[in-house]
């Protein structure tokens, strides 16, 4: 039992960190340098064997196909596409889909979330119960459940085409989707939207002009009524003037389905539904963490210097929380991009759908379509992480921190 | 993201996998004691799953032929349930021996792929179905309806060339499995249905009330169904080849499960030849000399296996049409064994 012979733990730590590269010397770096050429031989080796592979089984590799023609249809496209385009424009097609689900999906999660955070911390018993009981019973279940819940038991349940559920002749709800009135363009479009352009600069001009007021010579202006009055008294003058910018083509039932007018699949409604449903639920509870690890102190003391309830929310508790609830909100918007992937199981055309999916298999180039396929995954969520971290920092600095 | 996954593995298998075993592909089925087949997830009539967890079908008794083939014995085989756009990468990534699962014989499956198609199994066409309130008569007047159809097949293609061709307008919804795919149409989703012919009568029994669809008559398309094999292993290849070749043969010869034995008593040379009584050709494809008796005792002549699993002996009641001998009237036909 002798205590000296055992060295103290911390000289391994020390010894290890510098063996794998620290702070110290040359041992660190001959190790990185080992640990590098190592990946790059691991990436050649692999590199290598599948080109060996592929041309010994005489399996048609590289990035040629994209230019072939795909010869099948999509029944969303944001983007004029016909089976008649090539593999190129499939893909775009994909990301674009993908893109409509995930932004349209993280503002509808986004909104809901705050709601659900905000009931479920309000006074209100019955309401705070039944924010808490929505979290629990969403996030608990599977969301593969949820998508094809929404898609076979609520919008396959609705009634055919022939019998569509109709709101004054207008608006049609059917299995087919939501059938709304089609805007198309008239020669009073372009004042339009230059009145409304013009309206919307006077409203900022206002504004940074209430601001000085306020700092230079504390005067506070109520300037809500004169920017009601200018957004909509602008373009209904331009209106007046210049006629309707848009009419409204009003579908019509016709042969199997209705002619005219737009249509929001049911696939996209299903999973819009379900995606920002779940999501939700997570973002309700990172809101709430966020609003509660703001001391009730930061509260009280912007109260007791007479500021209102909703000021000292908005510039004092919000900002801090939100230092909190931003990294695990970024997760959320991450998992939902990611998450539409699930799209395949309901027929909605996403990426992994028309390109990963149908692509995939027309030419069986699996190797670089799944390649694409991550990399534009991997962009999406790159690009999604930057723009909040960009926010995250303009917020840090507006705090001062 | 679980497909994306299951998508990579396969797609990696290549990567790991060593691929010099590949020409040796009767000797790793051996070792294994195993023919790995790649089958449907389900189409009766060419391979499903039935209660008690036993695979039948058109395609599946190709399966079982091979295994017959080479161990005697029409059980050792693993079913492998794909769908369609996962078949060709686990046929490539070595995942499978064999895939027997309905699949069209196209010029760009045969040469970009990596792949060999054996033979014709079942000559289809491509069709639609449609319910019978809609009082449709003709696929020509199908303007502006909504199609269901599964992904990754010729089928998805076809539609779009035949709705181009006829000027007509249609919405496809295009799902991964054949379950959804008919779940959809069933649902009211989309006016019609469409894949080859033989599965439009498959999957209408499925429905709940199948009297209430019809199929219609136009066939819009050839579709030559058939096993496909690894490229690269002319042996492999020409074992499931002459399987097909000895299934056509035997309803040729007029030998079937249950007369195999006497007929291979037979006096007549070509009997003789088939049977390895005379001569050594079952050896030379890398079997035994009984290797034809072996695989009609199984399962059957192609005749047998036809009624049996989709023709007058089945719930599917297709009647042969193409798929009849060339001596009859069909195309079923195959080279001379000798």
């Amino acid at each position: 039992m002798s205590i000296e012979a055992r060295l103290p733990p911390p000289q391994y730590a020390l010894r290890l960190k510098r063996v794998l590269g620290g702070k110290a010397g040359w041992n660190g770096i001959i190790l990185q340098i080992l640990f590098v050429a190592a990946l790059a031989w691991f990436g050649y080796e692999i590199v290598a064997n599948v080109r060996t592979n592929l041309a010994a089984q005489r399996i048609t590799s590289g990035f040629g196909f994209l230019n072939n023609t795909a010869g099948f249809d999509v029944n969303q496209t944001l983007i004029s596409y016909s089976g008649s385009d090539s593999y190129t424009r499939v893909l775009i097609v994909g990301i674009l889909n993908t893109l409509l689900v995930s932004v349209i999906g993280i503002v509808l999660a986004t909104i809901l979330g705050l709601m659900i955070a905000l009931g479920r911390l309000s006074p209100n018993g019955l309401l705070s119960r039944v924010a808490g009981t929505y979290v629990e019973l969403i996030r608990n279940l599977p969301l593969l459940f949820q998508i094809t819940f929404w898609y076979l038991a609520v919008l396959a349940a609705l009634p055919g085409p022939r019998q569509s559920i109709s709101v004054a002749s207008t608006f049609y709800l059917n299995n087919r989707g939501f059938i709304v009135p089609r805007p198309v363009e008239e020669p009073g479009l372009m004042p339009f939207l230059i009145a409304l352009g013009v309206a919307i600069v006077a409203c900022i001009g206002l504004r940074y002009y209430a601001r000085r007021e306020l700092f230079v010579r504390g005067h506070a202006m109520r300037i809500w009524p004169y920017v009601l009055g200018l957004l909509i008294g602008l373009p209904v003058m331009s209106m007046l003037v210049f006629g309707a910018p848009v009419v409204f083509e009003v579908p019509v039932l016709k042969g199997f389905n209705f002619a005219g007018g737009s249509r929001i699949i049911p696939e996209f409604v299903a999973l819009t539904l379900a995606l920002s449903m779940y999501t939700a639920s997570f973002i309700a509870e990172v809101v709430r963490g966020g609003i509660l690890s703001v001391h009730k102190g930061q509260m009280e003391a912007g109260l007791s210097l007479g500021l209102s309830r909703g000021t000292v929310l908005r510039l004092i508790v919000v900002p801090q929380a939100l230092r909190v609830i931003l990294p695990p909100l970024t997760n959320q918007y991450l998992n939902l991009t990611k998450n539409s992937s699930l799209a395949v199981a309901i027929g909605y055309p996403d990426l992994v759908s028309v390109f990963a999916g149908t692509t995939m298999s027309q030419t069986g180039q699996a190797i670089e379509i799944i390649g694409i396929t991550m990399g534009v995954y991997l962009a999406l969520s790159l690009i999604t992480s930057a723009i909040m971290s960009f926010y995250s920092w303009r917020l840090g600095k507006r705090l001062g921190a | 993201m679980k497909r994306v996954t299951l998508a990579l593995t396969l797609a990696l298998a290549p990567v790991l996998a060593s691929v010099g075993a590949q020409a040796e592909t009767l000797k790793t089925v051996k070792d294994r004691g195993m023919v790995a087949c790649g089958v449907s997830q389900g189409l009766p009539g060419f391979s499903s799953p039935d209660d008690k967890g036993n695979w039948t079908g058109l395609d599946v008794d190709v399966c079982r032929a091979i295994a017959a083939a080479i161990f005697n014995d029409p059980t050792k085989v693993k079913f492998v349930p794909l769908s369609a756009k996962d078949r060709f990468t686990a046929l490539q990534s070595g995942e499978i021996d064999v895939l027997s699962r309905n699949t069209t014989w196209t010029l760009s499956r045969d040469t970009s792929l990596g792949a060999n198609f054996a033979g014709v199994t079942y000559y289809d066409g491509q069709g639609f179905m449609v319910k019978k309130a809609l009082k449709v008569n003709s696929a020509l007047e199908l303007n502006s309806a909504s199609v269901c159809v599964q992904t990754g097949t010729t089928t998805e293609q076809n539609l779009a060339d035949y709705f181009k061709a006829n000027k007509m307008k249609y919405e496809v919804i295009a799902f991964a499995g054949q379950d959804e795919t008919i779940k959809a149409y069933e649902s009211g989703r989309c006016d019609v249905f469409t894949t080859d012919v033989s599965g439009l009568y498959a999957e209408r029994l499925k429905l709940a009330n199948p009297a209430d669809h019809v199929v219609l008559p136009e066939v819009i398309s050839k579709e030559p169904l058939g096993p496909m094999v690894r490229h690269g292993d002319d042996q492999w290849f020409d074992i499931v080849k002459w399987t097909l070749f000895g299934l056509v043969t035997a309803e040729e010869l007029g030998v079937t499960q249950a007369n195999v034995d006497e007929m291979a008593k037979s006096d007549k040379p070509e009997f003789k030849r088939a049977f390895g009584t005379d001569g050594n050709l079952g050896e030379q494809l890398g079997l035994t000399k009984d290797w034809f008796s072996r695989i009609v005792k199984a399962v059957g002549n192609y005749g047998e296996m036809y009624d049996r699993n989709v023709g007058a002996g089945s719930k599917l009641q297709i009647a042969r049409g193409l798929n009849q001998l060339w001596n009859k009237g069909g195309l079923q036909y195959a080279p001379p064994i000798r």
